[in-house]
C-alpha cells in the first residue's frame, strides 16, 4: 500500500531524513516513534506530498508521490491525515468542516455529503454537535471530528500525526479508542504517536527514528521485548519508566 | 469681530449633495477595486514564483513611497493623454472621474494588499496544509478555508482604510473634480463665505467618519465575543 524507499530529505545543510526505507501494508497498523526532531513527522508528511524531498521513492497504491507529474490533490483525496492540532476550520460548523472536501473535492451532491458526514459523527460519538462550531468543542471531541473528516472521503489508508500530543491527558483515551476501532476493522494506519499502550494493542510494527534514520523497524513483540539498537532501549526505558 | 453668516448653505445643499455623490462614489469604487486588486497583489507577494512576489513588492513599495495627491496628478494629467492616444478617446473628454477613481484604487490597492498580505499569514499554516491534505487543490484552499478566516480578521481594518480613503477622497481638488469637499470650496469661494462652508464640510465629514469608526468599534468587539 505504501512503499518509502531510501528516502533523504534536507532543509539547506541539515539533513532531516536519511536514506529511510519502509513499507506499509494493506491493513496493517504501523507506530512511528522516537525523540522529537527525529523526523518522523516529516516522513509522514512525505507520504502524502505535503513535504517534498529531495531523493528516493514513495509509492502510495501505485502512484509515485515525488513524480512531477503524479495530481498530488488527487492522491491526497485518497489518503486520510489527521494532524496534532486538530486543524478544523473554525469558520465552518462541524457539519461544514464534514462535508465541505466531499462536495468540492469529490463532487458528492451537498446532500449526499451531508448523510455521509452525519454517519461517521454518530460513529465518533458526536452527532449532538453537529451544528456548533470547532471552538465550542473539547480537544478531544475536535481531534474526533477530524478523524471523521478524514473518513469521509472514504480513503485507502490513514496518517496520524501525533493525534494525542495536544490534548489533555483525559482526553486522550476517547481519541486513542476511535484510533483502535479503526484499526480493528482493517484501516492501514500509519500513526506517528508516542502512546506506547496504543502501539502494543495496536500496531503490527513498531518504526523507531532517530536523528532522521529509521533505527528500529520491527514487529512490535521484538520492539518492546527485545529492541537490537541500544537507543531504542533508552528511548524506550525513559519513556516506559517515568 | 467676524460675524458668521451661514445663510449661503441651505440654498447650496442640493449642489453640496451632489459632490457628496461623487465622493462616495470614488469611495466605494476604490475600495472595492482596491481590495480586489490588493487580494491578488497580496497572494503575489506570497507565491513561491520570485517573479510575481517581486512585482507585487515593487508595486507595493512604489506606491506607500510617494504621496497619494502626486500619484492623483499624474492620473490627471497624464493617463488622459494617453487613452486619447492609445485608444482614440475623443479629444478633451472629461475623464476626471476615471482618472481620480483609478488613481485611488491602484493606490490604495497597495495598502489593502499589506493588509490583506497580514491577514493572510494570520492564518496558521496548518490550516492550509490540513485543506491540502483534503485533496483540496491550492485554489480550492485559499478560496474556501483560508481567505474566508483571514477577511474575518481584516473587516475592522479594511473599513477603517476606507474611512481613511473617504477623507482623502478631498485630495481630488487638484483636478478640480466637484467632490463634496471641492463643492463646499466653490460655493464659499462664490458667496465669500469659505469659512463657513470649510467649517461646515469639516463637520459633515467628522460626522461621518466618526459615525462609521464607532461601528467598526462594534463590529470588533463582537468579532472578539464570537
Amino acid at each position: 500500500m505504501i512503499s518509502i524507499k531510501n528516502v533523504s530529505k534536507h532543509y539547506g545543510t541539515f539533513q532531516v531524513l536519511t536514506d529511510c526505507t519502509t513499507s506499509v501494508n494493506k491493513g496493517e497498523v504501523i507506530v512511528v516513534c522516537g525523540p522529537s526532531g527525529s523526523g518522523k513527522s516529516t516522513l509522514i508528511k512525505c507520504v502524502n506530498g505535503l513535504e517534498p524531498f529531495q531523493s528516493g521513492e514513495i509509492v502510495v497504491d501505485e502512484i509515485s508521490v515525488g513524480d512531477p507529474k503524479t495530481n498530488l490533490s488527487k492522491l491526497r483525496s485518497r489518503v486520510g491525515m489527521v494532524f496534532q492540532n486538530f486543524e478544523l476550520f473554525p469558520h465552518m460548523s462541524i457539519i461544514e468542516n464534514l462535508s465541505i472536501a466531499q462536495v468540492k473535492v469529490l463532487g458528492r451532491s451537498p446532500d449526499e455529503a451531508r448523510d455521509k458526514g452525519s454517519k461517521l459523527l454518530d460513529r465518533v460519538g458526536l452527532s449532538a454537535q453537529a451544528q456548533k462550531y470547532p471552538g465550542q468543542l473539547s480537544g478531544g471531541q475536535q481531534q474526533r471530528v477530524a478523524i471523521a473528516r478524514a473518513l469521509a472521503m472514504d480513503p485507502i489508508c490513514m496518517l496520524f500525526d501525533e493525534p494525542t500530543s495536544a490534548l489533555d491527558p483525559e482526553m486522550v483515551n476517547e481519541v486513542l479508542d476511535v484510533m483502535t476501532e479503526l484499526a480493528q476493522e482493517g484501516m492501514t494506519m500509519m500513526c506517528v504517536t508516542h502512546e506506547m499502550g496504543f502501539a502494543r494493542r495496536v500496531a503490527n510494527r513498531v518504526i523507531f527514528m532517530d536523528q532522521g534514520k529509521i533505527v528500529e523497524d520491527d514487529s512490535k513483540d521484538v520492539f518492546f521485548d527485545n529492541p537490537r539498537s541500544e537507543r531504542a532501549q533508552q528511548f524506550l526505558a525513559k519513556i516506559l519508566h517515568h | 469681530m467676524y460675524e458668521f453668516d451661514w445663510s449661503s448653505i441651505p440654498g447650496a445643499l442640493p449642489y453640496l449633495w451632489q459632490g457628496m455623490q461623487v465622493s462616495l462614489q470614488i469611495t466605494f469604487i476604490a475600495v472595492i477595486f482596491g481590495i480586489v486588486w490588493g487580494t491578488i497583489l497580496a497572494m503575489m507577494r506570497l507565491s513561491s514564483f520570485p517573479v510575481l512576489s517581486w512585482f507585487a513588492a515593487g508595486y507595493v513599495n512604489l506606491f506607500r513611497a510617494v504621496p497619494l495627491v502626486m500619484v492623483l496628478l499624474w492620473f490627471f494629467l497624464i493617463i488622459p493623454h494617453l487613452l486619447e492616444s492609445l485608444l482614440g478617446f475623443p479629444r478633451g473628454s472629461d475623464m476626471r472621474l476615471g482618472s481620480a477613481i483609478a488613481g485611488f484604487a491602484l493606490f490604495e490597492a497597495a495598502y489593502y494588499s499589506e493588509i490583506i498580505r497580514a491577514g493572510i499569514q494570520s492564518v496558521s499554516k496548518g490550516q492550509m496544509a490540513a485543506a491540502s491534505a483534503l485533496g483540496m487543490t491550492y485554489g480550492q484552499s485559499m478560496r474556501l478555508v483560508v481567505l474566508p478566516q483571514a477577511f474575518r480578521n481584516m473587516v475592522p481594518l479594511l473599513l477603517t482604510q476606507g474611512i481613511i480613503l473617504f477623507q482623502d477622497t478631498s485630495l481630488v481638488y487638484v483636478s478640480a473634480l466637484a467632490d463634496f469637499f471641492g463643492a463646499a470650496y466653490k460655493v464659499g469661494d462664490r458667496d465669500g463665505r469659505l469659512v463657513e462652508l470649510l467649517l461646515f464640510a469639516g463637520a459633515v465629514y467628522f460626522v461621518i467618519c466618526f459615525a462609521a469608526s464607532q461601528l467598526v468599534r462594534h463590529y470588533q468587539k463582537k468579532l472578539k465575543t464570537a
